[in-house]
């Protein structure tokens, strides 16, 4: 287990073989307040997971990843691409999952809400259609088509907003809290989503148990990762230092 | 314009939308009841500053034009721009525009009284300087009697400026929109 | 969704959405041009034909339009028998109250969705002071979202008043619904812009920004 190791001159070859997501002296704050204090990192595990008390810093740490926040200080490498100058690229391969399923979706109707990435994209209307359709079928809303968005029920919601972003066929998925504002059989629905996914996955939760099969799990606390390894040696840990 | 401040130009919509389904208030001793939409103007003018301000107000407008029935009482569409009492509802994306620039004109020392005076000069003169002479047009009405109208609804327009005033103050130190002017050099 | 829509299929309902709004903004130039009865009379009964008959549209979806400037009409009226003459004030309000139902036919015809591409369409000239057309249909659409959003909020906050023995909303709870709404607005920002809201490349065309 590597508690809060500190990459002093860890300085990896940004072509080096799968180094997937690569943060070097990660400083965030924002106005007066820090946020993120000095974080290096080389994730290459398809999933991750990331913990920690509120206001510790994983929410603007998934931020960073597609680059929705750009570091005050230091440099997040996404598969070799800067959030900094590079920031469209990386938003075209990293999709996000937020807390709040009410904040993520526009369109009236659940269709039209799905297609409005690919619409960004510029893929051509039959081809948006055909893909809106799969996704839909795929997360149990092809009955929901033409319904009002927002008459859906909170599950329904999270689940048209992980459609609406796998339907753009992003190479890994960020999860900021998906499942805090869902009831127990929709936070297990969405795990078992979060589960058969093919993409890499970087998820930030609270549900400890969603964590288990992880690969690799990130304690933040206070700005910096406090503790680094397997589920087995971080869940436990974390647990018994919450008291 | 950033996808940020478009949200922030749907959400004030939506407020004076939202506003628009409460009902009148009656308010003793004032003349008539009090409509909650125009303090919506108010607020975008002092939360969002100038432009966001007057564009969530050209956005409501739109929105009523598409017929969405979010005008005081439920109406909607493109009726109520022929009304004579359609000059209202022009006036106000000015109204916002203008209480936003007055509002980031002392956004540094931004206190309850400048405030009121954003809210009054544009939430109140300017509104009735558009409406008073388009219901005068529009109705082949002498100026004066329009006015005479109007004037029954400057009272509850007085509460209104300064409740906007009370919250935008409190606002503005929660969670400033607007960006202190010394940073707006590169913002648009 | 909440809207003054009644569906049909009626050639009104279905004629093109620009094609009404033109006809109508043409009515509100051309009606001021005539000051005959006869010819206002005319038009008002077509009208009428048009949304009755043709449209099928319940008479009460126009009084409801109707309805609210009813008054006005009548003080106008009125003001006009005193000052001038009755022929000016029928004209007068013959005017106003075809444009009323015409605006009212228009509206009850068209699906929300159409007369939003419309909107866009009549952006299009804005693009040459950087304005895309399609930001102005996904402003709008995030306006319709925010609605019943909003409502929720403010009936959440006054809910939770109310439970602490608050007889009615005080000035106090605006201030932390707008701040709730606005983390609202900015989180939805974040998560559109994770979808490309901003990938257009029109953007491009603005300089200066890295």
């Amino acid at each position: 287990m590597r508690f809060a190791r500190r990459a002093a001159g860890v300085a990896v070859a940004a072509s080096g073989p799968r180094t997937a997501i690569e943060l070097r002296e990660v400083a965030h704050a924002y106005g007066e307040r820090a946020v993120l204090d000095g974080v290096t990192l080389s994730l290459t595990e398809p999933r991750i997971g990331v913990i920690g008390a509120n206001g510790s810093g994983k929410s603007t740490f998934a931020r960073l990843l597609n680059g929705l926040v750009v570091p005050s200080a230091g440099t997040v490498l996404i598969d070799g691409l800067d959030t900094r100058t590079q920031g469209r690229e990386v938003r075209r391969r990293v999709g996000f999952v937020f807390q709040d399923p009410d904040a993520q979706i526009v369109h009236p109707t659940v269709a039209e809400d799905v297609a409005f990435g690919l619409a960004n994209q510029g893929v051509p209307a039959a081809e948006r259609d055909r893909r809106v359709a799969e996704v839909l079928v795929r997360y149990g809303l092809d009955g929901h088509r033409d319904h009002p968005a927002h008459l859906l029920s909170g599950g329904q919601k999270q689940l048209l907003a992980i459609a609406g972003v796998l339907v753009m066929r992003p190479q890994r998925v960020v999860f900021d809290e998906p499942t805090t504002l869902l009831d127990l059989a929709n936070t297990r629905r969405v795990a078992r989503v979060i589960e058969e996914l093919e993409q890499d996955v970087v998820v930030v939760t609270h549900h400890l148990d969603l964590l288990a099969g992880f690969d690799r799990v990130l304690v933040f606390a206070d700005g910096r990762v406090v503790a680094d390894g397997t589920p087995a040696e971080t869940l436990g840990w974390y647990v018994a230092r919450m008291g | 314009m950033r996808t940020r401040d478009l949200a922030y130009v749907a959400l004030f919509a939506a407020i004076v939308a939202v506003l628009g389904l409460v009902p009148p208030v009656p308010v003793s001793g004032l003349p008539v009841p009090i409509t909650a939409q125009t303090l919506g103007v108010m607020l975008a003018g002092s939360v969002l500053g100038a432009r966001r301000g007057g564009l969530a107000l050209l956005v409501f407008l739109a929105v009523v034009a598409v017929g969405v029935p979010v005008l005081s009482g439920g109406r909607g569409g493109l009726g109520v721009f022929v009304g004579p009492s359609a000059g209202y509802l022009y006036s106000w994306p000015v109204a916002a525009f203008v209480i936003g620039w007055l509002t980031q004109l002392c956004w540094r020392r931004y206190t309850l009284a400048w405030a009121l005076v954003a809210n009054l000069l544009g939430g109140i003169v300017v509104v009735y300087a558009i409406g008073i002479p388009f219901t005068s047009l529009f109705g082949d009405l002498p100026l004066a009697a329009s006015a005479t109208g109007a004037l029954a609804f400057v009272p509850g327009d007085l509460v209104k400026a300064a409740a906007a005033s009370v919250v935008a103050v409190a606002v503005r130190r929660a969670y400033p929109v607007i960006e202190a002017p010394t940073r707006r050099a590169t913002a648009g | 969704m909440l809207s003054l829509y009644v569906p049909g299929t009626s050639p009104v309902h279905r004629a093109p959405a620009g094609l009404k709004l033109a006809v109508l903004a043409g009515l509100g130039v051309g009606l001021f041009a005539v000051s005959r009865v006869e010819v206002l009379a005319g038009v008002l009964a077509g009208v009428l034909v048009l949304g009755l008959g043709v449209a099928r549209l319940p008479v009460g979806v126009l009084w409801a339009q109707v309805r609210p400037v009813w008054v006005l009409l009548a003080v106008l009226f009125g003001f006009h028998l005193v000052v001038t003459d009755a022929a000016t004030g029928a004209v007068a309000v013959l005017r106003l109250l075809v444009l009323v139902l015409a605006a009212a036919l228009v509206t009850a015809t068209t699906r929300v969705t159409a007369l939003v591409a419309v909107v866009e369409w009549l952006a299009r000239p804005l693009r040459l002071v950087g304005v895309r057309p399609a930001r102005v249909g996904l402003v709008i659409a995030m306006t319709l979202r925010f609605i019943p959003l909003v409502a929720e909020q403010a009936a959440r906050i006054r809910e939770a008043q109310a439970a602490r023995g608050a007889q009615r909303v005080r000035l106090g709870a605006v201030v932390p619904l707008l701040i709730a709404v606005l983390r609202l607005a900015h989180t939805l920002s974040e998560a559109l812009d994770a979808r490309g809201a901003d990938d257009v490349p029109a953007r491009r065309a603005s300089p200066g920004r890295a």
